[in-house]
């Protein structure tokens, strides 16, 4: 094929470069100016302000939950994208648009479900009465926060996984039989290798939805868990008149170079992986 | 290494069809295969070779019939028990894995202590040539290096036996030709049973002790390379084995074949009288003389110059002769052409008769063999 001139190359990305610098630089000059300048000077206070009781403790809570989350949807979803990548490819399909189906409803009408569903008089405290236990109070607590984000994002996690097994050749499970591996071992020492980079992923797009996220702590919470996103959307809300846009500015530039260099470091991770040695 | 009567695999009536395929992939395989023995499956791309060794190999169970390992029958022991390696047809290299610890998988499995791991691993880099590229990537190697790593990762176990699944085929000729020697004196050296799969006739006779002929789910012959190319058992391993002229002929009595109402002495007996057979003549095998001392008159139709010797296709009567000779001939001259008893080779019919015959549709770009043998054929 014949190579585009550098001419054509400029003109083809040209929409694709005005996309990016419209709807994610510009955004982006705008957190970063709002985040360190009050009237067009510069400033550290609004930075300062993630250093605050209240909101360093936001901050850690979402951490702790949000890695709560990440490692438990790992967990469900390692094994599940296995046995899923092993079905015959025509239930594989079947079971693809089962995982997915659920994310063509909006996110916001499941979480509400999911609240109606724990709440003192949802469905499962009238079944838990049938058995004569008392109601138990589940919306509210961490954990209710925790089953929110799972649900919302596991399928974020399975598909990068699940991908990342349907990649690997059958050939090398073959070699893998031949020379001497039970199924464990075939598992350990090449399934779960040669799966890191999906995992990675799958990683990534769990976590930091999760870290950032308000809606679902408000709602499976009834507002007594405040995650970091949640602090960001009172500051903005609330106080937007009083400095309240820059602070929020502030915590989501903080939030974001943090997710950054977890990124970074989880993608270094998968490389040494990739070139280093299973003994 | 010589042939000993220690039946090390045997196979007995196996058959195998695929659930999406509506034809048995193999037909009730028997074949026997011996110690230290070097055997090649050949045969065109389907007709159940690939198969046949995944049977052996564990990683198919076949429908009936046995698979017997040392007297055993291990019909349904997985690959992981089964004391074979095999070297697969795309290498199948851990790409997570650098070299070494290729090569070193199936020992770390076993659980064999690190020294001796070590050693081991060593000294097949140094029996395939790669010393110095242990620490490689093996996605950056060439594809004969890879194939190296391939082999030292199925011999570094001693397997009782080697399972070959056209490991050359996507070599280019020269290196090939290189790795056809290297891996007859490595089976040579180490006295392993090697069984190899091609579609390569070329390859299946320069390498093998025992060619299996397959085509179409049954085993059409076995034999050394020798018989397999002088006394083929049917048309089929005639055409599929090198060039040949194939021609029905009548078997008059013992040592007398009539071809095209002539009668020829040849070699063969063991015909009931005035049988109906096919009769297969090489190409080297017959001499062109001038018309009046021929045995049989025909007329050039082409010559084409093939470096060591010359393809002539001569017409006598309608069927078309190929003949393979250093002497020069010229389209138009009318020959004679001289057919010694023992250039004769008298078959039985079979379902072959009649679908190979003469050279009426010979080109020079076709090939024999099959091109697109590299498909996996299940």
């Amino acid at each position: 094929m014949k190579k585009h001139s550098s001419k054509t190359t400029a003109l083809l990305n040209a929409p694709y470069a005005l996309w990016s610098a419209v709807f994610i630089i510009v955004p982006l000059f705008f957190v970063a100016y709002y985040s360190f300048f009050r009237d067009g000077s510069f400033t550290l206070e609004y930075i300062g302000k993630f250093t605050e009781k209240n909101n360093l403790s936001a901050f850690w809570l979402s951490v702790v939950l949000s890695v709560l989350a990440t490692v438990i949807s790992l967990v469900i979803a390692y094994p599940f994208s296995y046995f899923l990548s092993r079905l015959t490819p025509s239930s594989q399909k079947i079971q693809m648009v089962l995982i997915m189906l659920p994310m063509w409803m909006n996110m916001l009408v499941r979480t509400y479900s999911w609240s109606n569903i724990l709440e003192t008089n949802g469905i499962v405290n009238k079944i838990l009465s049938l058995f004569g236990i008392a109601p138990l109070t589940m919306l509210g607590s961490k954990g209710a926060v925790v089953l929110g984000m799972v649900y919302n994002y596991l399928p974020y996690m399975i598909l990068p996984i699940y991908t990342a097994m349907t990649k690997i050749d059958k050939p090398l499970l073959d070699a893998a039989d031949d020379l001497g591996c039970t199924p464990w071992e075939k598992l350990k020492r090449v399934i779960m290798p040669l799966s890191v980079p999906g995992v990675i992923s799958g990683i990534i797009m769990v976590f930091v939805p999760s870290i950032s996220t308000f809606y679902i702590s408000q709602r499976m919470s009834n507002g007594n868990i405040v995650l970091i996103g949640d602090v960001i959307e009172t500051q903005i809300k609330e106080y937007y008149a009083d400095g309240g846009l820059n602070v929020g500015a502030a915590m989501s530039f903080v939030l974001m170079v943090i997710i950054l260099i977890c990124t970074f470091i989880m993608n270094k991770f998968s490389d040494e992986d990739n070139g280093g040695m299973v003994v | 290494m010589a042939k000993n009567e220690n039946k090390i695999i045997e196979l007995k009536n196996v058959t195998m069809q695929f659930p999406e395929d509506e034809h048995q992939v193999l037909k009730g395989i028997n074949l026997d295969i011996y110690d230290n023995e070097f055997v090649t499956l050949l045969g065109p791309s389907g007709c159940g070779k690939t198969t046949t060794l995944r049977i052996i190999g564990g990683f198919l169970t076949p429908d009936t019939g046995d698979v017997i390992f040392n007297g055993k029958k291990i019909n349904a022991q997985p690959p992981h028990l089964r004391p074979f390696n095999t070297v697969f047809q795309r290498y199948a290299l851990f790409p997570h894995l650098n070299v070494f610890e290729n090569i070193a998988f199936g020992l770390r499995v076993a659980k064999v202590p690190k020294e001796e791991a070590n050693k081991r691993v060593n000294d097949m880099l140094d029996i395939v040539g790669l010393r110095g590229k242990e620490h490689q990537d093996v996605n950056a190697l060439s594809g004969g290096q890879q194939q190296r790593v391939a082999i030292a990762r199925a011999l570094v176990n001693r397997p009782k036996v080697l399972l070959l699944d056209e490991p050359l085929a996507a070599l280019d000729l020269r290196l090939r030709k290189d790795m056809q020697n290297e891996l007859k004196s490595i089976q040579e050296s180490l006295g392993i049973t090697f069984i190899f799969v091609t579609h390569d006739q070329e390859e299946a006779l320069s390498m093998s002790d025992t060619v299996v002929v397959m085509d179409n789910g049954n085993i059409q012959q076995i034999g050394t390379p020798k018989d397999i190319y002088n006394e083929p058992k049917n048309a089929f391993v005639a055409d599929f084995i090198g060039e040949s002229n194939i021609i029905n002929g009548v078997m008059v009595r013992d040592k007398l074949v009539r071809l095209d109402s002539r009668d020829f002495v040849c070699l063969d007996s063991g015909f009931s009288p005035m049988e109906p057979v096919d009769v297969v003549i090489r190409p080297e095998d017959v001499d062109i003389v001038p018309l009046e001392k021929g045995m049989l008159e025909g007329e050039v139709t082409s010559v084409t110059f093939k470096g060591v010797h010359y393809e002539i296709i001569i017409d006598v009567c309608g069927f078309k002769w190929m003949i393979q000779t250093t002497d020069e001939s010229f389209v138009g001259d009318r020959v004679g052409l001289v057919i010694e008893p023992d250039a004769i080779h008298v078959m039985k019919k079979s379902e072959y008769s009649g679908k190979f015959g003469d050279y009426s549709t010979f080109s020079d770009e076709m090939d024999e063999v099959p091109l697109d043998g590299k498909e996996a054929e299940n």
